[in-house]
């Protein structure tokens, strides 16, 4: 997938001068933030049930090489097959030599970012394979040729008015706008290409190292469709996926169907152990477990970061975020979107090609409040800020002069008299720039932000009233109106 | 009980009849309050913008300033969550300058919570005739928890008629270095608000955060809206209209 990080000012101008997808983030902030609302809210004690996430997360992480070989050795014990990738490249190859050496000619995919992260539809199509997405919002967005924009609702930037468009356009059938049509339309190209794929493939959303199993949770039964039907099953997953038991299994499934739509369980939830065993009457005559570094033990080496890692993928943080509901999920640029976009790109791909990201947020902290593992999503945003502007080994490549002058701020903030020195030369320059309390022009930064905001006139500072009013306050005039 | 007044960069410069409104505040309410010349600024801009080396020698800075005093009071959550929440994060690899910023931090005030969590003061004798709606900053109401402190005062305020507005929640856009560096979407996240805010049919807008009202006050200026935007210092010492 092409990363478009560096353009996410310009792209994220283009998202706020369209109406239409204005329209359409505003409906998908609203609705799927009540969703998960009402979801935890009905809950006993939602608190304890996030702490349970977070505390079994942690403990995974910490426990990662082990739980990892274990999970490697219950999938070899069920029949699978198991393979490392330590980059993008590497698990893009193993998945197409499975593919050229079994002579797959069609493929069938449940949604999964990870398989968007290592660019896996444009590696097999070059090899002349046939890919299908089957999850509705990928089915449409891989029509329209584009990558998604939410980690739960690929297509959500799009209306049913636009993708009634692209299904006449693309499949040529008659223009129908309702979404049953659409999804029967979608069903029927579907069902011809589940029955004649050689191979399904699959991300993963857990993984238990003590049974060797795989969870996939989906409202459409396409993923089980993918993973019991084709002859070749290969599932795709990041590291961190990986939980220890089956006990682990049970609060990830109380938390990530209420966070990601805020459905008390997804209306499938699969859990399968390899490929299908002797006596056994569906699923694959094979299955391969590709598991994927791609920057993920650099993540766990620095402890500051390592919560980057717990994340589930549910994408709530996204929906509460007022970042990404005004600009939606492509002014990022790459895979991920929304707060935990803008922490892990910088981590997952060369960090100067996103540096961008971890600034585009007010560290309002909604997207922390809503975490189903309680990631501080806000701090990690100022330790990916640090990293880029400070961090020599992190080659960030923020800008020098914006760097600069907050670093000349600092050295003058530290200097009482100089910074009141500097405040009075400021004034008086604003006296001159300034006619009846409002600005004739404005220094740069502030420049930008004053064309939509009147910006205050400087004031006499209050360090220069306080003698005054100490006066006053000490002369037992205190409680008298300011007027 | 001495109190230390730190006045934050903004109030400073562009709002210093908040800071004024703040001392009359604590001193309504028995505070020997006191403002230490040599103070500057919380340094938050430093560390937001991932200048850490920076916002530690402006934090060892205030530290000395402020360090003496039994209680320090900030009109602002912004600072007061600098103060408290990052200053012991930014030294926690020295001990003895972690022990500093850690007991600072506890002693470190927003406005509203000390009055009304420290000092049990809730009613200041304020009157003002007016329908108001309050905006929760997202450092004052998330970053310190600090929701219900304002509205107890706010509902003591004789003649004031408290609404809320639609998405009281959401973030008004500013975002310090954000709302420069993406003034565009910090924009279209000041009108959503602005939208709320004026829906109500609100004549003044109160927070407890200068910033949030620097910009929610200055786009509804722009926009030609009537609305009075004021900080609750300022709401406390209002003595009838």
């Amino acid at each position: 997938m092409r990363i478009r990080c560096l353009e996410f000012s310009e792209r994220a101008k283009g998202a706020l001068r369209d109406e239409m997808l204005q329209q359409n983030l505003q409906r998908i902030g609203v609705r799927f933030k009540t969703a998960r609302d009402l979801a935890f809210a009905a809950l006993e004690d939602p608190e304890s049930l996030r702490e349970m996430g977070r505390a079994l997360k942690e403990k995974a992480i910490a426990n990662l090489p082990l739980l990892l070989e274990t999970l490697e050795m219950r999938v070899k014990e069920a029949g699978g097959v198991v393979h490392w990738a330590c980059t993008s490249k590497e698990a893009r190859n193993i998945v197409c030599e499975i593919a050229r050496t079994k002579g797959v000619r069609t493929v069938v995919k449940g949604k999964s970012m990870v398989t968007e992260e290592i660019s896996l539809n444009e590696a097999l199509q070059a090899q002349g394979i046939e890919v299908w997405e089957t999850d509705l919002g990928e089915f449409i967005i891989q029509l329209a040729g584009e990558p998604p924009s939410h980690i739960i609702g690929p297509a959500v930037h799009k209306s049913k008015e636009q993708i009634a468009d692209l299904f006449a356009q693309k499949l040529g059938v008659p223009k129908a706008e309702a979404p049953e049509e659409l999804t029967r339309i979608a069903r029927e190209k579907l069902r011809e290409k589940f029955l004649n794929a050689d191979m399904g493939v699959t991300g993963a959303n857990a993984a238990v190292a003590e049974t060797g199993s795989i969870l996939l949770l989906e409202n459409e039964g396409n993923i089980r469709m993918s993973v019991t039907m084709p002859r070749i099953l290969v599932t795709v997953m990041g590291i961190e996926k990986v939980i220890a038991t089956l006990d682990d299994l049970a609060v990830i499934l109380a938390l990530l169907p209420r966070s990601a739509t805020g459905q008390k369980l997804s209306a499938y939830s699969t859990i399968f152990t390899g490929p299908r065993a002797p006596g056994e009457l569906d699923g694959p005559e094979e299955f391969h477990l590709v598991l994927l570094d791609n920057g993920r033990t650099r993540i766990l080496a620095d402890p500051d970061r390592r919560q980057s890692l717990f994340c589930l993928r549910c994408g709530s943080c996204l929906n509460v975020c007022p970042v990404y509901r005004k600009v939606g999920g492509h002014a990022y640029g790459w895979v991920y979107s929304g707060p935990i976009g803008a922490v892990l790109t910088p981590q997952l791909i060369p960090p100067r090609l996103a540096r961008e990201l971890p600034f585009a947020s007010t560290l309002c902290g909604a997207c922390a409040e809503v975490c189903p593992v309680k990631i501080d999503l806000p701090k990690l945003l100022l330790i990916m800020r640090q990293r880029l502007s400070e961090d020599p080994n992190f080659d960030g490549g923020v800008p020098l002069l914006p760097r600069l002058a907050s670093r000349a701020h600092g050295w003058i903030l530290t200097r009482p008299r100089l910074y009141r020195l500097a405040a009075r030369g400021a004034r008086l320059w604003s006296k001159a720039l300034t006619e009846e309390g409002r600005w004739k022009w404005l220094p740069p930064p502030v420049g930008r932000w004053g064309k939509m905001r009147d910006v205050p006139a400087m004031q006499v500072p209050f360090s220069e009233r306080w003698k005054k009013l100490k006066k006053e306050l000490l002369g037992g005039v205190a409680n008298e109106p300011t007027g | 009980m001495k109190v230390g007044l730190f006045i934050p960069c903004i109030v400073e410069q562009f709002h210093p009849q908040v800071g004024e409104a703040t001392a009359r505040v604590l001193a309504k309410a028995g505070c020997s309050l006191d403002y230490p010349p040599d103070q500057t600024c919380c340094g938050q801009l430093q560390y937001k913008t991932g200048n850490w080396k920076s916002a530690r020698d402006v934090a060892r800075h205030f530290i000395k300033v402020f360090e003496e005093f039994e209680a320090v009071v900030a009109p602002s959550g912004s600072c007061v969550a600098m103060v408290r929440k990052y200053y012991p994060e930014l030294f926690r690899d020295d001990p003895r300058e972690r022990q500093r910023a850690q007991s600072l931090a506890q002693k470190t005030f927003e406005l509203t919570e000390f009055l009304v969590r420290v000092l049990g003061v809730e009613d200041l004798g304020a009157r003002w005739r007016t329908k108001a709606v309050y905006h929760d900053s997202c450092q004052v109401s998330r970053a310190l928890g600090i929701k219900e402190e304002p509205r107890r005062l706010l509902s003591k305020v004789e003649g004031l008629e408290l609404v809320e507005m639609e998405q009281g929640e959401v973030c008004c856009g500013f975002g310090g270095s954000f709302s420069l560096q993406f003034p565009e979407i910090s924009e279209a996240m000041v009108a959503e608000k602005a939208s709320h805010i004026l829906a109500t049919g609100a004549e003044t807008l109160i927070s407890a955060e200068i910033s949030c009202l620097m910009n929610i006050g200055g786009y509804l200026k722009r926009k030609g809206a009537s609305i009075v935007p004021v900080h609750i210092a300022e709401v406390l010492v209002q003595r009838g209209k």
